[in-house]
């Protein structure tokens, strides 16, 4: 666990985006495997994606997640494939 | 007959392509800058392969934002015959052109190998110049070439006959050691519903001779140049 305490940044959003139940993930998979052989036979399934930290201007978290829906939808994440979650740190 | 062949910041194949298009056919070719956004002299826009922005975030995820993007898909409403492969088949995929995404390739790895495809229709401006169920080589070089959709949307187009090309075997059929990149269904290629817009992860204009190993990607060209030589007669008489 990390201990440092830093200022908490009111305008920081973090988006995670992975793929969504069903879609075949190489890279989690591999992965696994991976660890299994590593000796961790007790690591059942392991997920990969990415996230990204976002500072947005303004203090009203509404319009905020309003953005980073778009954003998401347009950008960050191909819906056919990927879901993403929105979260505040 | 005029083609464009659009060069977009780490585009690496737009030179195969234009020379693909001016030995093979011996028509008019020029490149399109990814800023560009008037596409009405062109009778053929082709997305070439490569890297476009990067590959950064996910394959064609950038590009497909490009200005000339607006004006491709202008051009595809409008009939006009818009041909991605590899890299261009991702950006269509991320730009909705075409339906479905690409995922990483099941192994993990860049493959880039002749692989065996089977022509699965071939009523289409870009393979009427194939025969049904031939068997044809063509190389594959990409990372994110598996292709992935709903069951919805995968069903659509097999029912609607919009798979064009399959991986398979030396003999034809479809063999899961065959699949390099693990698609669904053996998918290597795909048209839209109008048969106006197809993406390919094999690159043809890479096997337009047999010095380089195969000269089966001539026929995607020769296809598009008697689909629209055909078109030119009906106007003219």
């Amino acid at each position: 666990m990390s201990t440092d305490k830093k200022p908490r940044n009111p305008h920081l959003w973090r988006v995670d985006v992975s793929l969504k139940e069903g879609v075949l993930d190489p890279q989690g998979t591999t992965i696994r495997r991976a660890l299994a052989d590593m000796g961790y036979k007790n690591i059942k399934e392991v997920k990969s994606g990415r996230f990204f930290e976002i500072e947005l201007d303004g203090d009203r978290a509404k319009e905020a997640v309003k953005t980073l829906e778009e954003v998401c939808r347009k950008l960050l994440a191909n819906p056919v494939i990927e879901r993403y979650e929105i979260k505040r740190l | 007959m005029k083609f464009g062949v659009i060069t977009f910041p780490g585009s690496n194949c737009d030179y195969d392509a234009y020379r693909a298009v001016k030995e093979v056919l011996g028509e008019g070719v020029e490149y399109l800058w990814h800023q560009d956004r008037d596409l009405r002299e062109f009778d053929v826009v082709i997305l070439p392969g490569g890297f476009s922005y990067g590959d950064y975030l996910r394959t064609g995820a950038i590009a497909r934002f490009s200005a000339i993007m607006g004006a491709v898909k202008r051009f595809a409403q409008s009939g006009g015959l818009v041909l991605g492969i590899c890299n261009g088949f991702q950006i269509l995929l991320e730009a909705g052109l075409l339906p479905g995404a690409m995922l990483r390739n099941r192994s993990l790895r860049f493959v880039c190998k002749y692989v065996y495809l089977r022509v699965e229709n071939n009523s289409t401006p870009f393979t009427n110049a194939y025969k049904i169920g031939q068997v044809v080589k063509i190389p594959i070089a990409h990372s994110d070439g598996n292709y992935f959709g709903d069951e919805k949307t995968v069903e659509k187009l097999e029912e609607s006959n919009r798979v064009v090309f399959r991986y398979c075997n030396p003999g034809g059929e479809l063999d899961d050691h065959y699949n390099p990149n693990g698609s669904l269904n053996f998918i290597a290629g795909i048209m839209n519903s109008r048969g106006n817009v197809m993406g390919m992860m094999p690159h043809p204009e890479r096997a337009t001779s047999q010095l380089l190993g195969s000269s089966d990607g001539r026929l995607v060209f020769e296809s598009m140049y008697s689909y629209l030589s055909a078109k030119e007669r009906r106007k003219v008489s």
